[in-house]
């Protein structure tokens, strides 16, 4: 079994982010960058089934400038084989990133196709979905746990009134949630072994998919700041203010 | 041209965020048709069709939809969506998983989470946990859209006679099966509509230490929530989570007990009306949104607090 896992670079997430003067959007210059947090959960879950010996190669492709190969390049210090990366640069929305990881499938022809549920940049929440859709594969989202039975998947997905279960044929596209694992570091050792393997490189408009934005941003801004409150000194003067002055209880 | 709203329900009753959605889509276009579709889920159709804002009930029944699989609603709702501009859900977790299928079908790129229509074109939607907001403009011709239900009023549920028309249903897609839910039933209001919600993070320190929440809770009749930390230590199952994570939460009265106020956890309830917070440390970053802030050690704060509730009179529920 070949898994597939989509990985994307983003600004690191204890990074408090700048809108830039020119409310053009984000500054990114200088800024420190990690793989999206939930695609590390999808990294760690290929590599666990392929050291249980149910997979027998793990791929990371990621989709972004040059500095993007960044990110595979942590997924393979982890245990991931090979990387791809899909050279495109500003921003590529969710439905091109699906459209150019459907033709490197076509290539590729993984069993499976992780990533995680929702990158923390843009906040979408459709690559997989979308991606699962173009194939006409079965879906399973916001995954807490996957148990791999012969050719099915049962996925424990975290829904808002719960958790759900679904059985899906494999392939599959399955979307990882935060909760699904406890992804590890890389040791140094094979930090210096992944600088050995291979990344292969294409560029977007090679794969014939044409990366421009249909949603367009038009302004970014800071979001309306909270006025400062007040520090109480005790219970009973914090209750008497929810009480009397913002009338709440 | 008219806007097509998903439902989403439990095949009994509407789930209350329909409501938002329904509010969401009549700013964007008055025309509003909404697409029902389950088993036998004939009285969710006619509270629909109560509604005012509502011009018109789709309603598509077999076995296949019972359990609200992406892979069987897709296509259907793809089918319907022909003579309709925009194609609205809520973005839960429920119009998260479909309308990104639904979009790649129509090839549209699609627009989530919008907090506000500025056009029938043109989206406000928070990036980066909401420590942004993007003004946005869809190009594609079709639109789909997913908005934030909080920043939106629900609808009124009356005075409205629409008619309900029959969809037929299409195939079931063969590949994936639902094996079952298990919802966390609760006496307590639900977390996302609650009008008071009380939060506990890490320095609860243990489950069991919930309890002192739950009592005051009980008390004012509100949501139990926990940030991040508590969910990930175990202290409380993960439908509790507020924050960019778990749920965004806008209620009149967010008290966070023992929560540092780490950036995931303020991008889900900062936009609360009055936010208070109860934590030792004097310093923490949760105190920077909150309008009351009490710095003491909760496990005194928490049993005052339930004392002084019992002494007052009267109490909002």
């Amino acid at each position: 079994m070949k898994i597939l896992v989509a990985v994307k670079r983003v600004i690191d997430y204890n990074v408090q982010i700048r809108v830039k003067e020119d409310g053009t959007g984000i500054v990114t210059d200088n800024v420190k960058m990690s793989n999206n947090p939930p695609d590390d959960n999808a990294i760690e879950e290929a590599v666990k089934i392929k050291e249980a010996g149910k997979a027998t190669e793990v791929i990371a492709v990621t989709v972004g400038e040059e500095k993007s190969q960044e990110t595979i390049r942590k997924a393979l210090a982890v245990g991931v084989d090979r990387g791809i990366h899909v050279k495109a640069d500003g921003i590529v929305e969710p439905i091109a990133v699906a459209k150019i990881l459907q033709k490197i499938i076509d290539k590729e022809k993984p069993d499976l196709v992780f990533m995680g549920k929702q990158a923390i940049d843009d906040d979408c929440n459709q690559t997989g979905q979308m991606l699962s859709a173009l194939l006409n594969w079965p879906q399973a989202t916001f995954a807490s746990k996957i148990e791999i039975k012969d050719n099915k998947l049962e996925v424990v997905r975290e829904i808002d009134e719960g958790l759900e279960t679904v059985e899906v044929n494999i392939p599959a596209v399955v979307t990882c949630d935060l909760r699904l694992n406890e992804p590890r570091y890389a040791s140094l050792p094979n930090i210096m072994k992944a600088k050995k393997k291979p990344i292969e490189q294409i560029s977007a408009s090679d794969l014939g998919v044409d990366t421009t934005p249909r949603v367009q941003q038009i302004k970014v801004e800071e979001p309306p700041k909270r006025k400062a409150g007040i520090k109480v000194a005790s219970v009973a003067e914090l209750v008497q203010k929810l009480k009397n002055e913002a009338k709440v209880i | 041209m008219s806007v097509l709203l998903i439902a989403e329900h439990n095949n009994k009753e509407l789930r209350p965020f329909t409501l938002n959605a329904i509010t969401a889509s009549s700013q964007i276009d008055t025309d509003v048709h909404v697409l029902l579709i389950g088993k036998n889920c004939g009285e969710v159709a006619k509270s629909l069709s109560e509604i005012k804002l509502v011009k018109k009930v789709l309603h598509a029944e077999a076995d296949h939809y019972e359990n609200f699989l992406a892979e069987n609603f897709a296509p259907l709702v793809v089918k319907v969506s022909e003579n309709y501009s925009h194609i609205i859900s809520s973005a839960n977790t429920f119009g998260k998983n479909l309308m990104p299928r639904v979009a790649a079908h129509l090839n549209t790129s699609q627009v989530s989470d919008i907090i506000k229509v500025i056009s029938p074109d043109t989206f406000l939607r928070p990036i980066y946990a909401g420590n942004a907001f993007a003004t946005v403009k869809s190009i594609d011709e079709k639109k789909c859209v997913t908005i934030r239900p909080t920043s939106f009023e629900p609808c009124v549920t009356s005075g409205g006679s629409a008619p309900i028309e029959k969809v037929e249903a299409v195939e079931a897609f063969p590949s994936s099966k639902f094996i079952k839910r298990e919802e966390v039933k609760s006496d307590r209001p639900e977390l996302g509509t609650a009008r008071i919600v009380i939060s506990g993070g890490r320095g609860m320190q243990s489950g069991d230490n919930f309890k002192l929440i739950s009592a005051i809770a009980d008390k004012l009749n509100a949501a139990i929530g926990a940030s991040r930390a508590a969910v990930d230590a175990g202290y409380i199952s993960n439908d509790h989570q507020v924050g960019q994570t778990g749920k965004v939460v806008v209620p009149d009265l967010y008290i966070a007990v023992g929560i540092s106020g780490a950036i995931q956890h303020l991008a889900g309830m900062k936009e609360s009306k009055v936010i208070v917070a109860i934590n030792k440390d004097g310093e923490a970053p949760i105190f920077s949104v909150a309008d009351y802030g009490l710095e003491a050690d909760l496990f005194e704060a928490l049993p005052q607090f339930l004392e002084e509730l019992n002494k007052l009179n009267t109490i909002q529920k």
